[in-house]
């Protein structure tokens, strides 16, 4: 009887392993954090790219129904790809601020020259160690908030036409 | 008592290069437990990428802040998950991964215990 | 043509495998002590069939045939003839060749050199191999055939990864798949000896040798595959807990488990079951680390390029071959008695089983616990080298205490001299321990067991090799060498440990960097140019600021251009006590470049303890004779 009971529980055992490692073929692992949305961001600061004595904090978007954080650098390929789309989500109910990301104050204005300014706001990152306040960890990123400033939305990597849909229907 | 000099002098030969350098280390094991989320199964110690150059920033400013090991880890599992670190937290979602192996352990003596107590009784002289 | 060849040798490998299990099948009701002569000869073909489809395929990577798939994807005109040919088995397709080889060459020397055994047993044993080549064999025709062919012809091809251009990585995969692949034999020979009632010493006597030698390749795999991330992948470090490291362990464990097991099979004809169970475990686990390395559902540093349709065809393999083992097991289990004694020789080998499962199960769970949480909760989490590390080592403590106990007893009730001469011992181990303790470094509560622990055991096994030389004790040469060797490698890897340095900084050329220890001077720079490189090498002068000994080490950061690949390669000094390691990588949109430098002692006498642990090993397969 020992035996028979022992059986069954090694034969469920082998199952229900080889069951959850089918299912684990489907899943992708490659690792990214879209799912940690929900929480409040912290407390930051970041002055302006081109003057140092402006500057813009957390307080400064209570005021604002919805804001994107954009993480950019005019050295990044994909932030190219998706500036149309900020530029286009700048004449929406929504303030953008970018966080230009290890870069140089040159470069920066002279990529906003090149393919327009939807920022209300251009930050400087130089070392990108402000940007893991906001738990990015490559470019283009971008992070929408509510005036509560939780995390409604991570995008990560460059938007692209269903993430702006997505976006536009989340500020309705 | 031969055994015991021939074996002093060894080390003395042998050992003279060592040296136990405390302040290091603090910092390669904290970059060691921390996960490259860009780079394939790579430790912050071991890449060499944009990420894992920021993270080491910030993890020495926060050692510069005077924050604990574990505070730092909890800060950066805020911001990108538990996925971040390599020592997994002794959590209620991680129970079982900390648990499972020593009650193999346990398992297995009990088994061995059982075996050798039932033949104590039929010794073979 | 080398396609058609290759495709068809390996059919005539998949009909040879039918003809024989059929013959077999047909063997089986006759009789007799002898097995059928057509039986050898189909045998004979099949490996020379086999070893044939396996020369072919390496003559494609040699003439750089680009009219095969896997020699286009995996290799270049311009590589080293020596890695053209490692570049066969070194992808996974050619792997795959290289397994059903193994596969082959074992069944048919098994065949060969087992007449004394029991018919009936041979032949289920030949059965049931010759349905894991099947296995395989279908997998490698309709799923990863390295003899695919292409058309039009590439004039080139794509080259193989730069790091994995290296003679140690060369040999890694042979000698690990003697060991993975090789024990697949006597997961055949388990069910051979169920189906067939075969008695417990006998079995053990057959399968002996090949337990060992698939043992003593698989340590060695293991121990290559260390040096190779060591020299090659420029961290410092040789053992990550990363999943293919694991997966090569997992059966390690189940195999050193088996062999000390069989030591009591044979002498005492007791634990049968429980050495089935362990010849089933071993070859099960391989293919599991296959499953979870090859099919993509893990994140590794150096898994293969994954494909899904591997992942499924893998798993399939695997569960039809678990679901076998264990219907046969439990039809044919029968109630066993131990006779067993408390202080004799076989507790200590139960304990060394108690020990070996402890760490395989730890190794496993923590492979496969993110898997089985993510699937079930949709949490991701690391389980990295800490988890192993705090779980494992302190159970290394009491392991190394009982390898040095376990051998002095004997088959029957032991004196109670041995319980001085222990306690002598351990105190010796206090002193020396305590000795280093105070001179060298101080160090946890932990690292002081474990360095007692294993100077315990060198200890003891110098005395026996004193022992040995005074023809005192009954020749067991290759239980001290293996020993001393796994205690050597725990004391090193402590020490080497506790007392590396590591620094971590980011210089321009011409800066100086002043540390407690050294002063590293980035000299200078220049650009060297090779036959499929170029490389910046930095020139380093190291000056040890204790002594004012000077290194000069000049690390590289390399630009392949088949495959266009960075690497950096390490600058690494071994010296006797200790060896220097620099390397140098670039920070993007900077004149800087960052610098690891780090100091670790005794590297070398990690590598010379672990190859002594192997070394052991070989030395049962050469004078097995005089084992008693």
């Amino acid at each position: 009887m020992r035996v028979s009971i022992l059986k069954i529980i090694i034969f469920s055992f082998v199952f229900f392993s080889l069951f959850v490692l089918w299912q684990g073929l489907k899943k992708n692992n490659n690792y990214d954090t879209k799912s940690l949305v929900g929480a409040r961001i912290s407390n930051f600061q970041f002055t302006e790219i081109n003057n140092v004595n402006k500057s813009i904090s957390e307080k400064d978007l209570k005021n604002n129904k919805f804001t994107l954080i954009n993480f950019f650098a005019s050295w990044c390929l994909p932030c190219r790809t998706e500036h149309k789309y900020l530029i286009n989500l700048s004449k929406k109910k929504i303030k953008i601020i970018g966080i230009n990301f290890k870069d140089k104050k040159k470069n920066a204005n002279n990529f906003l020259k090149e393919l327009g300014n939807p920022y209300n706001f251009v930050g400087k990152d130089s070392d990108g160690k402000a940007s893991v306040l906001f738990g990015v960890y490559g470019i283009p990123e971008s992070i929408l908030v509510d005036n509560n400033l939780n995390i409604i939305k991570k995008i990560i990597g460059p938007i692209d036409q269903n993430q702006y849909n997505e976006i536009l229907n989340l500020i309705k | 008592m031969k055994i015991k000099k021939i074996i002093l002098i060894i080390y003395f030969s042998f050992f003279m290069s060592l040296n136990a350098d405390e302040n290091y280390r603090d910092v390669s094991e904290i970059y060691k437990n921390l996960r490259c989320l860009i780079c394939q199964g790579q430790s912050i110690a071991d890449s060499n990428s944009d990420f894992a150059v920021t993270i080491k920033l910030v993890v020495q400013d926060l050692i510069s802040e005077k924050k604990t090991n574990d505070e730092i880890y909890s800060f950066l599992i805020s911001k990108y998950g538990e996925w971040i670190v390599y020592q997994p937290s002794f959590s209620k979602n991680n129970f079982l991964l900390w648990t499972l192996p020593y009650a193999v352990l346990v398992l297995g003596g009990f088994i061995i215990f059982f075996i050798v107590r039932k033949n104590k009784h039929n010794r073979v002289n | 043509m080398l396609s058609n060849i290759g495709i068809g040798l390996v059919y005539s490998i998949l009909a040879l495998s039918f003809l024989t299990i059929y013959n077999a099948h047909l063997d089986l009701k006759i009789i007799n002590t002898t097995v059928k002569k057509i039986i050898y000869k189909l045998s004979l073909f099949q490996i020379t069939f086999t070893i044939l489809s396996f020369f072919t395929l390496i003559l494609g990577f040699i003439n750089s045939d680009f009219s095969l798939v896997n020699v286009y994807e995996n290799s270049h005109t311009t590589k080293p003839l020596f890695y053209k040919i490692a570049g066969t088995w070194g992808n996974h397709e050619g792997s795959l060749l290289l397994w059903v080889n193994i596969l082959v060459l074992f069944s048919y020397l098994f065949l060969i050199f087992n007449h004394i055994h029991n018919k009936k047993f041979r032949l289920y044993t030949l059965i049931f191999q010759n349905i894991l080549i099947i296995g395989f064999v279908i997998f490698l025709l309709f799923n990863s055939n390295p003899f695919n062919s292409l058309y039009p012809i590439p004039l080139e091809g794509l080259g193989l990864n730069p790091i994995l251009q290296d003679p140690a990585l060369a040999i890694h995969p042979p000698l690990l798949y003697v060991g993975f692949v090789g024990c697949s034999i006597y997961f055949s020979a388990a069910l051979g000896s169920l189906l067939s009632g075969y008695n417990g010493k006998l079995f053990a006597k057959s399968i002996k040798v090949w337990v060992v030698t698939s043992w003593c390749f698989q340590t060695l795999g293991i121990i290559v595959g260390s040096i190779w991330a060591y020299y090659e992948l420029g961290w410092g470090g040789f053992w990550f807990w990363d999943p293919v490291e694991n997966a090569s362990l997992l059966p390690w464990f189940a195999i050193t488990a088996l062999m000390h097991s069989l030591i009591v099979l044979e002498k005492r004809n007791v634990l049968y079951y429980w050495v089935i169970i362990l010849c089933l475990l071993t070859f099960i686990l391989s293919v599991t680390g296959t499953f979870l390395v090859r099919s993509g559902i893990l994140n590794s540093v150096h898994t293969f390029a994954s494909d899904p349709s591997r992942g499924i065809y893998i798993l399939v393999f695997l569960s039809l071959m678990i679901f076998a083992a264990l219907t046969i097991f439990f039809t044919k289990y029968k109630k066993e008695t131990y006779d067993f004694n408390i202080k004799s020789k076989e507790t200590f080998i139960l304990a060394n089983n108690w020990f070996m499962a402890f760490f395989l199960a730890t190794v496993l769970i923590g492979m496969l616990y993110p898997i089985f949480l993510d699937v079930l909760s949709n949490i991701k989490i690391s389980v990295g080298p800490p988890f192993f590390n705090i779980v494992i080592i302190p159970l290394v403590v009491p392991l190394l205490f009982l390898m040095a106990i376990g051998p002095k007893f004997g088959w029957i009730k032991s004196q109670k001299k041995i319980f001085y001469k222990i306690l002598f011992l351990i105190l010796g181990s206090v002193i020396i321990n305590l000795f280093i303790f105070n001179f060298f470094g101080k160090y946890s509560f932990l690292s002081n067991l474990i360095f007692i622990a294993s100077i315990f055991l060198i200890l003891n096994s110098i005395l026996d090799i004193k022992k040995f030389i005074n023809n005192k004790i009954k020749l067991e040469l290759s239980r001290i060498i293996s020993h001393l060797g796994f205690g050597l490698l725990v004391f090193f890897i402590g020490i080497n440990h506790q007392f590396s340095l590591e620094e971590d900084f980011n210089l321009k050329v011409g800066e100086i960097k002043k540390t407690n220890n050294y002063e590293i001077n980035f000299e200078s720079m220049r650009i060297k140019e090779s036959k499929n490189y170029k490389a910046i090498v930095g020139n380093f002068k190291l000056t040890n600021l204790k002594n004012n000994l000077v290194e000069y080490l000049d690390p590289e950061i390399r630009i392949y251009s088949n495959p266009e690949t960075l690497t950096y390669e390490a600058a690494i000094e071994t010296k006797i006590t200790s060896d220097l390691y620099l390397t140098m990588s670039n920070v993007s949109r900077s004149d800087y470049y960052n610098i690891k430098f780090q100091k670790k002692p005794f590297m070398i006498w990690i590598w010379i303890s672990a190859i002594m642990i192997a070394l052991g090993g070989f030395v049962q397969l050469t004078f097995k004779k005089n084992e008693s």
